[in-house]
């Protein structure tokens, strides 16, 4: 009898130790180094803040930071547009609903590596897919991932409008990940819209079809208030994967990574160059504080107004 | 009517955004059965034809050649068999008079690999032709097997981790009462939600305190524990009916013979969810082993091709032939469950 009070903690410990020690640990660690001087020399002395009165100055973190807002920015919204629409075309047919939402997932369940791979070389500007169809149609070739130049500075350019450096959006090369981000993620968001789509009654639809309500009232006074808990999940988990973006910069971009003019350079890869190439623990730590300090705060937000709004 | 004319247009847009999905993948295709040089030459459309060069001989044979140089009637080429060794040469050297700005000017071939033919006799024949040597040379030239080798260890390794974990985890969670559970697992469900960049750096730290940098341990032991998994058995063990449980423990099953003999069995979807999760991370997963590991016989499929497209970032369509591979095992996969697979992602999306 004695020996069963506490099996229970002898089922927990395996999955207990591991996560103990590799999530607890790490993220507790993480906090303690930005604190110290860690290089690859080893355990340096304690020095305060300076690590975050560096990340202060540092214009290359600056840099990683916008680069990073820039594709959170254009991804979560166009992504959630795109596969919320695609949901609601699926929710209205009957044929080839399957069919779709397998084609729509392949980019999903493939290799970041993989498809990095094939995006940049269909970016690229001599042997890509891209500009080969641009030839095609007649319109200039472009510099993808070579082009540190602002999108919308290119697209005002055309109306020979001088923008301002701070109003040039992007980068075009940043552009072409924040494709790449969008064509992955739709193909998970649609799939989590259609379910959501599926929980709603029909019961609103057919009160709404009596009371004369077009389709398109149908849709912006039902489906996208009663879908809106999936979008708040769609919103956040969108904006913590994007975040994230790393394999892109490793694989797409440069040499040197980060290039055309440091304009592709996110804020995880600057992590693990600050950390990994150049073993500065304390400051790659101090960077990845941030980054989950603003995740955090995302998070928080997301979840506060989600309560607020109610169906 | 209007109604059908609706529903035509629907399905258009479908149709062109799903073919927007897959035009990478079957351009990924197409071009990893190119030959390189006409890739290089700017033909990266879906579909090119080869150019070859070919020498009819005054004997009827033809041949694969190579022009060296053009002078009018007369052409320098180089003559080839179907192995690529140079065969049909003059044993003298070949002189012949060019033409430049007006002055003529002798000048000679002297190793004597050329062979001076009549122009008529060469041609340009456009052929389509399947490269399937691109496979065979990508796949010889770094050592994919082993990498393929690497991945599977890890995925199946990690995936007996997970579910072995998680079950008796979640057993105590789920069904059994001790002090500090609430605590213990709030503590778990807080982590879940962190991500990977976070904790990366430390646990760099952590592994090459323990020794395990470079080696399989870092690969494995880290994700043999899975938060979410825990979450959904816990979720899952709860909806069984305690009669079950009430009857074994009569019965005189102990509580280790109850997880064995009655949960697992009932909780085969649930395993089979957890299992794609975990088999399609493994497979997918880039940034912790290329930060983890060093050693080339330790690198898995994606460290392995992201090496790759580094060393041929030249060669397109080998590049492509080594994307296709690494893709298609999971594709298969996929294509063959993708029922269950998109119904599991599509459930666990919202369980929180």
């Amino acid at each position: 009898m004695k020996k069963k009070s506490f099996s229970p903690y002898l089922y927990i410990l395996p999955a207990f130790i591991i996560i103990l020690l590799f999530r607890f640990i790490p993220i507790i660690l993480s906090f303690f180094l930005s604190f110290f001087d860690w290089k690859i020399t080893g355990p340096g002395g304690f020095i305060g803040l300076d690590n975050y009165a560096r990340l202060v100055t540092d214009k290359y973190f600056w840099q990683s930071m916008l680069n990073t807002f820039y594709v959170v920015i254009y991804v979560v919204p166009f992504s959630i547009i795109l596969s919320l629409l695609f949901a609601v075309m699926l929710n209205g047919i009957k044929k080839f609903v399957s069919f779709f939402r397998t084609l729509y997932f392949i980019p999903f369940v493939t290799s970041m590596v993989a498809v990095s791979i094939i995006w940049k070389i269909i970016f690229n500007q001599q042997s890509g897919l891209a500009n080969y169809f641009f030839k095609m149609v007649g319109i200039e070739p472009l510099k993808w991932l070579a082009e540190p130049t602002g999108i919308w500075t290119m697209f005002m350019s055309n109306f020979n409008i001088a923008l301002p450096h701070w109003m040039g959006g992007p980068s075009l090369a940043l552009f072409c990940i924040i494709i790449v981000s969008i064509w992955k993620s739709v193909g998970y968001n649609t799939i989590i819209y259609l379910a959501g789509l599926q929980n709603i009654s029909n019961v609103y639809y057919e009160a709404a079809e009596i009371d004369g309500a077009s389709k398109k009232r149908q849709f912006f006074n039902i489906t996208l208030p009663l879908v809106s808990p999936t979008t708040f999940y769609v919103m956040m988990m969108t904006t913590i994967t994007t975040f994230q973006t790393f394999s892109q910069v490793y694989l797409m971009t440069g040499p040197p990574i980060g290039g055309p003019q440091g304009t592709t350079k996110l804020i995880v890869y600057y992590i693990f160059e600050q950390g990994i190439d150049k073993n500065d623990f304390s400051y790659a730590s101090a960077v990845a504080l941030v980054l989950f300090l603003i995740i955090l705060g995302l998070t928080l937000f997301q979840r506060s107004t989600e309560k607020k709004v109610h169906y | 009517m209007e109604n059908k004319i609706k529903k035509l247009i629907i399905y258009t847009i479908l149709a062109i955004c799903g073919l927007m999905m897959v035009v990478p993948f079957l351009w990924m295709l197409t071009t990893s059965l190119k030959s390189q040089t006409e890739v290089n030459k700017g033909n990266v459309g879906f579909f090119s034809l080869d150019h070859y060069t070919e020498y009819s001989s005054p004997d009827g044979k033809k041949y694969a050649a190579k022009i060296v140089h053009e002078n009018g009637e007369e052409t320098v080429v180089t003559i080839f068999d179907k192995s690529g060794d140079i065969i049909l040469h003059e044993p003298q050297p070949i002189t012949i008079q060019l033409d430049e700005d007006g002055i003529k000017k002798d000048f000679t071939f002297t190793s004597g690999e050329y062979l001076k033919v009549d122009s008529s006799r060469i041609k340009t024949v456009k052929k389509f032709r399947l490269h399937w040597e691109n496979y065979v040379n990508a796949y010889k030239k770094v050592p994919f097997g082993r990498y393929f080798l690497n991945t599977i260890f890890i995925a199946l390794t990690t995936l007996v981790g997970i579910i072995t974990t998680s079950a008796l985890a979640a057993y105590a969670f789920a069904r059994m009462k001790f002090v500090g559970k609430d605590f213990l697992f709030y503590l778990f469900i807080s982590m879940m939600m962190v991500p990977q960049p976070i904790y990366l750096i430390p646990s760099y730290l952590i592994l090459n305190y323990i020794g395990w940098i470079d080696t399989y341990y870092a690969l494995i032991v880290p994700w043999m524990a899975n938060i979410f998994t825990i979450f959904l058995f816990r979720q899952h063990f709860k909806t069984l009916p305690q009669d079950l449980f009430d009857a074994a423990s009569i019965d005189g099953c102990s509580r280790f013979g109850m997880l064995w003999q009655i949960i697992l069995p009932l909780s085969k979807p649930v395993i089979a969810t957890a299992s794609i999760f975990s088999i399609i991370g493994s497979w997918n997963s880039f940034m912790w082993p290329l930060v983890m590991t060093n050693s080339p016989q330790l690198r898995v499929l994606q460290v392995g091709l992201s090496y790759f497209s580094q060393e041929a970032a030249s060669q397109t369509s080998l590049l492509m032939a080594a994307s296709t591979f690494s893709v298609l095992p999971l594709l298969i996969l996929f294509l063959i469950a993708q029922k269950n697979i998109i119904a599991s992602y599509s459930s666990s999306g919202m369980k929180e």
